[in-house]
């Protein structure tokens, strides 16, 4: 279920250069599931601004962004206080209850947020947890910290060699022959692409698109999967690795 | 005692509790919509575009942003009419009781004919709304609603299978837009739904292409509303069958504007994809909105603007 209220900027911090995290007061209710996504309106733009949610508490919401076009520009100078239109607990989510003992959560770049909600839960359902985080260079990288925090086995890759391991997720996961029975990942199209093609193990992904609504009425994110025609805004953004056409 | 103000209004005999109703494309077939509040509230709902096959649509991106609207290029998804009839409207009847309006494209004559007779049959369509920008497959893929003759030939093909009222929903993008609507009044049509969204194009400077992946695609939004109510009022004065108008309309005050330049019914389209709750908030803004402007009855103001 899904709803649309008025939340007030608590802070909003820079982690690096271009990635702010938002802490939004209000109420978390509709959210249900990790992987999940706010709709944020903003003064001056007409469509809203479809971004994942990090981690809630019961009067707060954790959002991470990247700073991509003016509308992020604009988010990213809000200030505690400002007053934001959304809507909230969009999408499916992550399935925190799939069948699995040591799953490993694979993130790149701003993908990385919503699998830290996840990181949690898993965790707490007792699961062995593996995080790879992927970005291009060391001065990029954001809640590797944090996912070690919770007591995840966290490796980093970057495309320039400048922290862990030098190249992309997939090679990380290869070096450090990460044993796993499960796959959760979110991140660029290419990286997912990637991941399912050296790995054989079930997952979930998570897919971005250019969206209208964010709540299913206006088919402009639609996609085909071997489940037939979905929304990625409203039966996604998670899909299931068996139902992907590449 | 609060004065009591009467919004409902009359397309074609068919009684609306008010002239506000969901476009089609912005509002599927009210299931999503229904999550917010109760779709009851709605005047009618037009919906998704249908055709007589199942369509995927273009390929994504669909969408860009614009300043005060939106360009989207769809392409009519829809899973066709005998999946809308057999699935969709049973599960639309069970959440709105009210009649609705069937929005039907096509890509042939024959298409066009054989869709609106199958939707034609169903109880709860009281108006089939045809979409004639759809490219004509026959012609050069020319849109139907860019000619009068081509228009005029979808309405009496229409006509000729259907026993309900029938709206042909005009595209803008044409030079003469009275012409066409001229055109499909004397071929039958019951009345003139306008407008459909204005071609428009973005591209991304960064990447040096363009936004949509169809490169051009359907502009709408608060930006286009002086041109949809120009064009309500040029059709409305040249033709004597009812009008519905729609283009950016996001307020109580636009329905009212777009009524005075001759509207019936308001459609309100690209308003539902940046608020939900757009079409609710226009119609518990109605009453205090004709307070404001000495307005009893909805009905009185239809076409008052000369």
């Amino acid at each position: 279920m899904y709803k649309k209220a008025i939340y007030s900027v608590l802070s909003n911090e820079p982690l690096t250069n271009g990635v702010y995290r938002m802490v939004l007061e209000g109420d978390s209710q509709w959210i249900t599931r990790p992987g999940q996504f706010v709709n944020i309106e903003l003064e001056g733009f007409y469509l809203r601004r479809p971004i994942s949610i990090s981690d809630w508490s019961d009067n707060t919401i954790t959002i991470i962004y990247k700073v991509v076009g003016r509308g992020t520009e604009v988010m990213s100078h809000m200030g505690a206080g400002v007053k934001l239109d959304v809507l909230t607990g969009l999408g499916n989510g992550f399935d925190a209850d799939a069948d699995c003992q040591k799953p490993l959560l694979v993130g790149g770049g701003v993908g990385v947020p919503p699998l830290y909600r996840l990181a949690k839960e898993l965790i707490a359902r007792g699961r062995k947890v593996s995080v790879v985080l992927g970005f291009n260079r060391a001065d990029e990288v954001f809640y590797a910290d944090e996912f070690k925090a919770l007591g995840a086995d966290v490796y980093v890759s970057t495309a320039d060699g400048s922290m862990g391991v030098k190249g992309f997720v997939t090679d990380a996961i290869r070096e450090a022959a990460i044993d796993f029975d499960y796959f959760y990942s979110c991140g660029p199209l290419p990286m997912l692409k990637a991941l399912c093609g050296c790995c054989e193990q079930d997952g979930e992904l998570s897919f971005e698109e250019r969206m209208g609504c964010g709540f299913g009425a206006c088919m402009g994110c639609s996609c085909k999967t071997l489940a037939g025609n979905k929304r990625i805004c409203k039966d996604g953004p998670v899909m299931k690795r068996g139902e992907i056409i590449w | 005692m609060a004065k009591i103000y009467d919004t409902t209004v009359e397309l074609c005999g068919v009684k609306l509790d008010n002239p506000v109703i969901p476009a089609s494309g912005t509002f599927g077939f009210g299931k999503e919509h229904n999550e917010f509040y109760d779709i009851n509230i709605l005047g009618s709902i037009s919906i998704k575009g249908t055709t007589r096959e199942a369509r995927f649509g273009n390929p994504t991106p669909r969408i860009a942003e614009c300043r005060s609207g939106m360009i989207n290029s769809v392409g009519l998804q829809n899973p066709g009419v005998d999946a809308v009839v057999a699935h969709e409207l049973p599960e639309l009847r069970k959440i709105f009781r009210k009649p609705i309006v069937a929005n039907i494209s096509g890509f042939s004559i024959d298409e066009y004919a054989e869709c609106c007779a199958k939707i034609d049959k169903q109880e709860q369509v009281a108006i089939i709304e045809v979409n004639v920008s759809c490219p004509n497959v026959h012609n050069g893929g020319m849109s139907f609603g860019t000619q009068p003759e081509m228009a005029a030939e979808v309405t009496r093909a229409v006509k000729a299978v259907t026993t309900k009222p029938v709206f042909i929903k005009l595209s803008p993008n044409v030079t003469d837009i009275v012409a066409i609507a001229k055109a499909c009044e004397e071929a039958g049509a019951d009345g003139i739904c306008l407008i459909n969204t204005l071609l428009g194009m973005r591209i991304d400077t960064m990447r040096r292409r363009p936004v949509i992946a169809n490169k051009m695609g359907g502009f709408s939004g608060p930006a286009v509303f002086p041109v949809a109510v120009r064009m309500v009022y040029q059709v409305a004065n040249a033709c004597s069958v009812p009008v519905m108008g729609c283009g950016g309309v996001e307020s109580a005050s636009d329905v009212i504007e777009m009524m005075m330049a001759g509207a019936t019914a308001v459609q309100v389209g690209a308003a539902n994809l940046k608020d939900p709750y757009a079409c609710k908030n226009i119609i518990e803004q109605l009453p205090q909105e004709m307070e404001r402007l000495g307005i009893e009855r909805l009905s009185d103001i239809i076409g008052i603007v000369k």
